[in-house]
């Protein structure tokens, strides 16, 4: 009944509509548009380095003969991926540390906050930096548990300063007073009404992610060579973007695109899911 | 109160030791300095660089709770150790400070006046085509991450450089050091122009605080003490100007007094890319050069910024909003 | 002249919303118009549009002549001239209409800068002079503190203080004692009858409540569904309405001076502004409806000498003589059998002995540190016989929903004991604290907070049925529904979809699904309507007849009280200052406090509201966290200041404990000087025979 209200407030909210259908688009691209290319991702065409867009190579050619229309895809399927993933981590990691530290209250509340405050104090940059590299036959999946760690903090304070204030409210109260468990009234009371916060902040938090991740590639602290991301790309590209700006142009304006469509659904969200608002 | 400050203080003094402390210890059992040593031409034997890297507390053959002792024990007295190649932390520190200062202090400034100027007048005009024009720029810029709007802006003025035939705007490094006295000066200020766009309009700058500033006058313009302000017989503008901004600002504030202490390390991308030599390139440095002393004070450095921030924007609210000082 | 005219004024919101569909009325110089409605009657919008204020949005048309000038679209160099100079408003809640970040005193003398050309060290001495005349203490001090520091009948004086600052021909009152406690409301009330003597100005007084209306207005507005339904001097509105609507009102309002009997409510809800009933709104409510009404919506015609009512059938009503009482159907709620056995004998269902409830006392959001003790709660006795209605009444932080929350608890008391159905809470175990649960359940104030928005209310209601491992929730689910007067179809619906009153319906439902015997009502009606809040208290009152249910009932409403209520404890500052049967407390209170509270209560009675003699208190509440010493009423006590210095040091050095009162055999007060006087119908006429 209110999923309904709030999606169609979602459709009638033209940011929305536009983020959704692009971000639609783009995941589409993603993943059918490298059975349209002419080229894999892995092949090297030793006929043409370095070559402009054209009718064979779609995006043009990277230096040492990859196909960009094929590697860009390749590494749009990883960014989405990863940031779809630490997302729903960072959020679900931060709603329950959130509503235990803020129902529970006293050495709990103490003690995980104490935690959180250390997580935001240490070089995430550093810590990301140094052990991602070293993750190279591990897999990808560390890193975005790695970047999940880093992300869920503010979100928990956040989320705790609303539980303190669920906490007073009467039907919570009443909870307690019919005698039903604190923990079950965190997740059948607290966390479902946190609701909308945590929808809004796990969609920006997909951008964040993807974001992050592509500027610790940047330094060549994230995902390792011989897999790609948006990062990789881009970083590679901005070496040499003003002589072969293909090489930076689509790869960046993906992540533009990919960022800005996920915001705009997160913005969308937010006028729905909250009552009240006037749009 | 004072006893309230000594105990924030203890309990911050605990986190920042605890950052560094981590911080080295990672870095002191992954990174590997004696690399930079052993594949040089002529060879270096072993002996001298076991003596070398042992006069900069980095040798990887010493336990590393002891190599942990000492650098702790310089740190109580202020000596953040050697770099690398046995160059002093401290005044490495010392002149990157100053660096990030220069460049970033402008470019955090305009982005806040600018964003919250633009925010609350978008919000004034709710609905209207400036506001929809403002929302939609400062959306696509949210989007550009700072490499990318670094990086855009470099090749848009190689290009107009390229096609003026002369340097117009400089796009790498801090000064030309060959100029003196006043040209120094603009070449200084040539040099910041570019860094200072790239940070006062994106992510970080105006596009954030225009966001934020038009939701908090939002907000607020539905109040009833904004309505009370104009039943006095205040005009719109004034009433919104004097008790609608006033009190909306609040919120922003605090973001900007903690962007202000963050700021130091904050802006990695702006340094690396347009070569100034600051805080933020630094710790990149450090760690492609297995750098651990230097990872470690900046470490340091930016958890007690973290922590400044923190407490500036604390300080600041207090200031700004009667309802949280204490009487 | 009149001093403002209002014709045919029109308030459309974007939507096509008609919020306010073509009110007319006048206001003379020195005279009061009350407007009377509830929630969503467009009275509040009236009053905003005539300001100029409403959001932009919001098409306004029609008349409103100032002086005989238009002032709908007008442009804002000239409105600006006519806004707190001619016209000033006061607002329900004045902690939000007051800017946070500056001082009372700049904010007022901002109000005279804008209109007066003044130097600012003078426009401050005026604002100080102002809050002088408002009957704020130090005001030289008090200017310079910020609104957060006031309390809120201080505030609400700054605010009148502010509106008053140029001496303006108009006062506009939106809900202006609403947000206050009743002994703070006389204040406020006397505060603004000075102001209109100060002033000469007319005032258009928005309230929902009935009783200040009588006391200070001159004629009265109903308004219903965005429409006057009735218009006329308040006297005749009172004692002789003519429109259905307005005899429902009078007639579903509990009264302290009130006989027993069940009270008349209205059925219903009003209906909602964008889907208007075709014809008369009233209709659908309406005992009286005849086909004719659905036909067109009756206009407000002129009826006898100065009056106007909107209805087909008021000829009827005049020659009838018909009252609210002969229209509306008056519920016949069944006698309870309990109540035939002497208190004495009945089972004590809930025993307080000496609870105390302290809490540290925290200051600064930022640098937050302990800087005291608040003492909520500082030993208060009292018990609940089985089949009993006990009333905890008492103002804003006299420690009654401390009391009600250390009792759902069914924790240790820091002091004392707490004894429910026969169990100590201090020595219950978990298993037993849950099985107990079963019999002390709770009903709450807000009945939007109450329920979680997001469970359909059939799910809401079986929480407890589950957590108590009952078997046949679906049946019992229908079954309670029924109870409450909903049907068993609305299980499948959320709380939104519901009407406040129903809501608290559903509330009621929850309470009593593992039939309890022990109910907590935290405010039930407070939150409510009045013509709503009739039919939750039948409701109460029947279940606990019906259910031998014993009440808890917490309240600041003392007609409520009466009304519901078997026996009551007034509560002062963490201490009961008087309790006894509800015929012993109201006919006959002892403690000044009580006496205080009773006669600040305005009576939907022009008459008597006219010729009544009130106490009226000193100041505001003391902090419980600095109570005064020996009596905590001293501070504000009439009487101690009647009294004789040697008489007075024994309040100020011994606390007073409830004691009996020698001719009644349930009736206690805690006062050394206790003196049983008479003050709801006490007027100054009595006082001289």
């Amino acid at each position: 009944m209110r999923s309904k209200v709030v999606l169609r407030r979602l459709f009638r909210n033209p940011q929305a509509r536009y983020g959704i259908i692009a971000f639609v688009l783009l995941v589409a691209l993603a993943y059918i548009g490298p059975y349209f290319g002419s080229y894999e991702w892995t092949e090297k065409d030793f006929m043409a380095f370095l070559s402009p867009p054209d009718a064979d190579h779609w995006w043009g050619t990277t230096s040492i003969g990859q196909d960009m229309y094929a590697i860009t895809l390749r590494g749009m399927q990883k960014s989405i991926v990863i940031g779809v993933l630490v997302a729903l981590i960072a959020t679900g990691l931060a709603a329950v540390v959130g509503a235990f530290a803020g129902y529970f209250g006293g050495w709990l509340d103490r003690v995980l906050m104490w935690g959180v405050d250390l997580l935001l104090v240490l070089p995430s940059f550093l810590i990301l930096a140094i052990v991602s590299p070293r993750l190279r036959d591990g897999s990808w999946i560390w890193f975005v548990v790695l970047l999940a760690a880093f992300t869920w903090m503010i979100t928990s304070r956040v989320v705790r300063s609303m539980t303190i204030s669920l906490r007073e409210r009467e039907y919570v109260q009443a909870a307690v007073y019919m005698g039903i468990p604190r923990w079950k009234i965190i997740f059948r009371h607290i966390v479902p009404n946190l609701s909308s916060l945590l929808i809004i902040d796990a969609t920006l938090n997909v951008s964040g992610a993807v974001v992050g991740e592509a500027a610790l590639s940047f330094f060549g602290f994230g995902i390792q060579p011989p897999d790609v991301s948006l990062g990789t790309l881009i970083a590679e590209g901005s070496r040499n973007a003003t002589g072969y700006p293909w090489l930076f142009a689509f790869p960046a304006g993906m992540l533009v695109l990919l960022v800005l469509s996920v915001n705009l659904i997160g913005d969308g969200l937010r006028d729905a899911l909250d009552p009240g608002s006037n749009s | 109160m004072g006893k309230y400050l000594l105990r924030r203080l203890a309990i911050n003094v605990i986190l920042v030791a605890v950052a560094a402390s981590l911080a080295y210890m990672l870095a002191a059992t992954t990174m590997n300095p004696r690399g930079a040593y052993e594949g040089r031409q002529p060879p270096v034997p072993e002996a001298v660089i076991d003596a070398t890297l042992d006069a900069y507390n980095l040798n990887d053959k010493t336990p590393v709770l002891q190599r942990y002792a000492t650098w702790a024990s310089g740190v109580i007295t202020g000596d953040f150790g050697k770099t690398w190649n046995g160059g002093s932390v401290n005044d490495e520190m010392g002149r990157r400070v100053w660096v990030s200062l220069r460049l970033l202090l402008i470019g955090t400034i305009v982005g806040f006046v600018v964003g919250v100027a633009l925010g609350a007048w978008s919000a004034v005009r709710q609905y209207k085509i400036s506001d929809r024009v403002i929302g939609v720029s400062a959306f696509v810029l949210m989007a550009i991450p700072v490499f990318v709007l670094a990086t855009l802006l470099a090749i848009g003025t190689y290009n107009l450089n390229r096609g003026l035939g002369f340097t117009l705007i400089e796009y790498t490094g801090e000064y030309n050091p060959k100029l003196a006295g006043w040209d120094q000066l603009m070449n200084r200020l040539n040099h910041l122009i570019l860094p200072t766009i790239s940070l006062s309009i994106g992510v970080s700058g105006a596009a954030f605080y225009s966001r934020i500033q038009r939701n908090m006058m939002l907000d607020v313009l539905g109040q009833d003490f904004v309505r009370t302000a104009m039943a006095k017989g205040l005009r719109r503008r004034t009433a919104l100007i004097k008790h609608a901004l006033r009190t909306a600002l609040i919120p922003s504030a605090t973001y900007f007094a903690f962007a202000l202490g963050t700021m130091f390390t904050g802006a990695i991308f702006t340094e690396k890319i347009y070569a100034w030599h600051g805080m933020g390139a630094w710790l990149v440095d450090a760690i492609n050069a297995n750098d651990v002393n230097s990872v470690a004070a900046v470490t340091f450095f930016a958890a007690v910024c973290v922590l400044a921030a923190g407490f500036l924007s604390d300080l600041l609210v207090a200031a700004l909003d009667p309802r949280v000082r204490v009487s | 002249m009149s001093i403002l005219e209002v014709t045919d004024l029109t308030v459309t919101f974007p939507g096509g919303v008609q919020a306010v569909r073509g009110v007319s009325y006048g206001v003379e110089r020195g005279e009061v118009l009350g407007i009377v409605g509830e929630s969503g009657s467009g009275k509040s919008v009236t009053s905003l549009a005539i300001m100029g204020l409403l959001p932009r949005g919001a098409q306004v048309s029609g008349s409103v002549k100032l002086h005989g000038r238009e002032l709908l679209g007008m442009d804002e160099d000239e409105i600006v001239k006519v806004r707190g100079k001619s016209i000033s408003m006061i607002f329900q809640d004045p902690l939000s209409a007051f800017t946070p970040v500056y001082t009372i005193g700049d904010q007022i003398a901002e109000a005279v800068r804008v209109h007066q050309k003044m130097a600012k060290d003078k426009a401050a001495k005026r604002a100080v002079e102002l809050l002088d005349l408002v009957g704020i203490p130090n005001p030289n001090l008090r200017a310079k503190a910020f609104p957060h520091e006031f309390s809120g009948g201080m505030r609400q004086r700054a605010m009148i203080a502010m509106a008053i600052a140029n001496d303006p021909d108009l006062l506009i009152c939106d809900e202006p004692t609403t947000a206050l406690d009743v002994t703070i409301q006389a204040q406020v009330l006397e505060v603004l009858k000075t102001a209109q003597q100060e002033t000469g100005a007319g005032i258009v007084m928005i309230t929902h409540d009935l009783g200040v209306i009588a006391g200070m207005a001159d004629r009265v507005l109903v308004m219903y569904a965005g429409r006057p339904v009735e218009q006329g001097p308040v006297d005749d509105i009172y004692y002789r309405p003519r429109m259905p609507y307005t005899m429902g009102l009078l007639a579903s309002i509990p009264r302290i001076d009130g006989e027993e009997g069940s009270l008349v409510p209205i059925e219903g809800n009003p209906p909602s502004p964008s889907a208007l009933p075709p014809g008369c709104p009233f209709a659908p409510r309406c005992p009286m409806k005849v086909d004719m009404c659905d036909d067109e919506e009756p206009p407000l015609t002129p009826f006898g000498s100065g009056r106007h009512v909107a209805c087909i059938r008021s000829h009827e009503i005049e020659h009838k003589g018909l009252t609210g009482a002969d229209v509306f159907p008056v519920p016949v709620i069944p006698p309870s059998d309990v109540v035939r056995v002497p208190r004495a004998e009945r089972a004590t269902v809930l025993r307080l002995d000496d609870m105390i409830r302290h809490y540290p006392l925290m200051k600064g959001a930022v640098f937050k540190r302990r800087v005291g003790t608040v003492y909520a709660v500082d030993g208060i006795s009292f018990d609940i016989a089985e089949g009993e209605t006990l009333a905890l009444v008492g103002e804003s932080g006299c420690g009654k929903t401390t009391t009600l929350q250390q009792i759902m608890q069914l924790a240790p008391p820091q002091g004392g004991r707490v004894v429910v159905l026969g169990k100590d809470s201090a020595k219950l175990d978990k298993a037993a604290r849950k099985a107990l649960r079963r019999d002390l359940q709770i009903v709450f104030q807000d009945p939007m907070a109450a329920l979680d928005p997001r469970m359909p209310v059939g799910d809401i209601i079986a929480e407890p049925l589950r957590a108590h491992g009952r078997k046949d929730v679906r049946a019992r689910v229908s079954e309670l529904l029924e109870l409450v007067g909903l049907s068993p179809e609305h299980a499948e619906r959320y709380p939104q979809q519901f009407s406040g009153g129903q809501r608290q319906r559903i509330g009621i439902a929850r309470a009593l699904a593992l039939e309890p015997k022990l109910l907590v009502l935290d405010e039930p009606v407070s939150a409510l309507d009045v013509s709503i809040q009739a039919g939750v208290i039948n409701l109460l009152e029947e279940l606990k007849n019906t259910l031998g249910l014993s009440y808890l009932f917490v309240a600041h409403d003392l007609a409520v009280v009466r009304h519901l209520a078997d026996r009551v404890a007034v509560m002062y500052l963490g201490r009961i200052a008087e309790i006894g049967t509800v015929e012993n407390v109201y006919d006959h209170p002892a403690h000044p406090y009580t006496q205080a509270l009773l006669s600040a209560i305005p009576l939907p009675d022009p008459e008597m509201e006219r010729t009544r003699k009130r106490i009226l208190l000193e100041g505001d509440l003391p902090s419980p966290a600095d109570p005064p010493s020996g009596c905590r009423f001293r501070t504000r006590c009439p009487k101690f200041a009647r009294l004789s210095e040697a008489e007075r040091q024994r309040c100020v050095d011994e606390e007073p404990s409830v004691a009996r009162l020698g001719n009644a055999v349930d009736h206690g007060a805690a006062c050394h000087y206790a003196e049983e006087i008479e003050v709801i119908t006490a007027s100054d006429d009595q006082e001289e025979k």
